[in-house]
């Protein structure tokens, strides 16, 4: 059984401080080459079919701008 | 497998908690002050303690929390929020009272505050946000900057005969007999944002309890008086700060 996962960021709480990206242990997440009405560039998942649903992004998040989704498949 | 097919209500296993309010924090990208608040509106939400939870907010860049968490909120002078946290936890002992102080606000200006409220085991939380610099007024030295820590204060790094010695507050605090549970964590990865909310939980635990006094350190980062991007200052935090003030549990009883 594998699991596939996705995530939503809140693409204008989001500061573009990349402690998801790094935290990330599939390597789901980059950082947009756009910027947010801020003027931050936005975490997004890069890499959609890695993501495994694990949270570890979201935990770490200081802004809290993940929400993550996970399945069983 | 389709987006639209994970993304799904009964898909969902990470939201944001309800207790965090809506407000953009106004912290540094990165800065660990958001990640802890959330962790502690996490534990406040799990533990349904929403209307019997009462913040006492620090002078330092925490002093918005009230901003952030929908609890109830006191806003102390400098350093004083242990002596807040007393008075509050006294009058309303059904409460769960809270402290959140930096590293300048608890081990600088207010450390009579907080030595005598923990010798006296007040049934009160405290959390000690230690990024070894004074955030809020431009980074300059604090009690806790390593030695050879460059500040706005220190250009050419602390120096022991000049500017004395990086205080271990948290190791004097757990030898005081009014202190439960004193513990050192940190927030730059999951797993260890993850210990943290359980010692922050187990805190909250104590206080309803009434055990005594729970002391919650996190070696925090803060890249803007640091002078690095958020995901060096945690490395660098990892290098330097960890040596010297070690995680793990000082004291549970
Ligand atoms: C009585 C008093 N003295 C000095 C100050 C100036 N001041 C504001 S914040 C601060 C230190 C903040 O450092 P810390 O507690 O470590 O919080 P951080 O911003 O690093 O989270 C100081 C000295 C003040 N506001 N009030
Ligand atoms: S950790 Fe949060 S704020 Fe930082 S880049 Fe990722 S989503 Fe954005
Ligand atoms: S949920 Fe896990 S795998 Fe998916 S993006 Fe976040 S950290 Fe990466
Ligand atoms: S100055 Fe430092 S402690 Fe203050 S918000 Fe910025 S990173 Fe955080
Ligand atoms: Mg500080």
């Amino acid at each position: 059984m594998a699991l596939k996962g996705a995530i939503v960021v809140d693409t204008e709480k989001c500061k573009g401080c990349s402690v998801c990206v790094v935290n990330c242990p599939t390597k789901t997440i980059a950082l947009t080459k756009e910027v947010n009405s801020k003027g931050y560039n936005y975490a997004y998942m890069a890499e959609p079919q890695t993501c495994t649903g694990c949270t570890n992004c979201a935990t770490v998040c200081p802004d809290t701008c993940i929400t993550v989704y996970r399945v069983k498949i | 497998m389709d987006l639209k097919d994970i993304i799904k209500p009964e898909n969902l296993v990470y939201k944001r908690t309800k207790v965090l309010t809506d407000n953009v924090m106004h912290y540094c990208p990165g800065c660990s002050h958001g990640t802890v608040h959330k962790l502690i509106a996490e534990v406040i939400e799990e533990m349904d303690i929403q209307d019997k939870t009462i913040g006492i907010s620090p002078v330092g860049c925490a002093v918005f929390a009230y901003n952030y968490m929908h609890i109830d909120w006191q806003q102390a002078a400098h350093g004083r929020a242990p002596a807040l946290a007393t008075a509050t936890k006294r009058l309303y002992p059904d409460k769960y009272i809270f402290t959140y102080q930096g590293d300048g606000d608890l081990a600088s200006i207010g450390t009579a505050e907080i030595m005598h409220a923990c010798n006296r085991g007040e049934n009160i939380v405290v959390i000690f946000i230690n990024n070894a610099i004074y955030g809020m007024t431009g980074g300059q030295m604090a009690p806790t900057t390593l030695l050879g820590m460059v500040t706005s204060t220190t250009p050419y790094g602390r120096q022991a005969d000049i500017n004395g010695y990086p205080l271990k507050i948290t190791e004097l605090i757990a030898q005081l007999e009014g202190t439960c549970y004193v513990t050192r964590q940190s927030v730059q990865n999951a797993a260890a944002a993850r210990k943290t909310k359980k010692a922050i939980r187990k805190a909250f635990e104590n206080s309803k309890q009434m055990k005594g006094t729970s002391f919650v350190e996190v070696v925090s980062s803060c890249s803007s008086g640091w002078k690095l991007t958020p995901t060096q200052a945690n490395e660098w935090m990892e290098e330097n700060m960890f040596p010297f003030y070690p995680l793990g549990d000082l004291k549970d009883i």
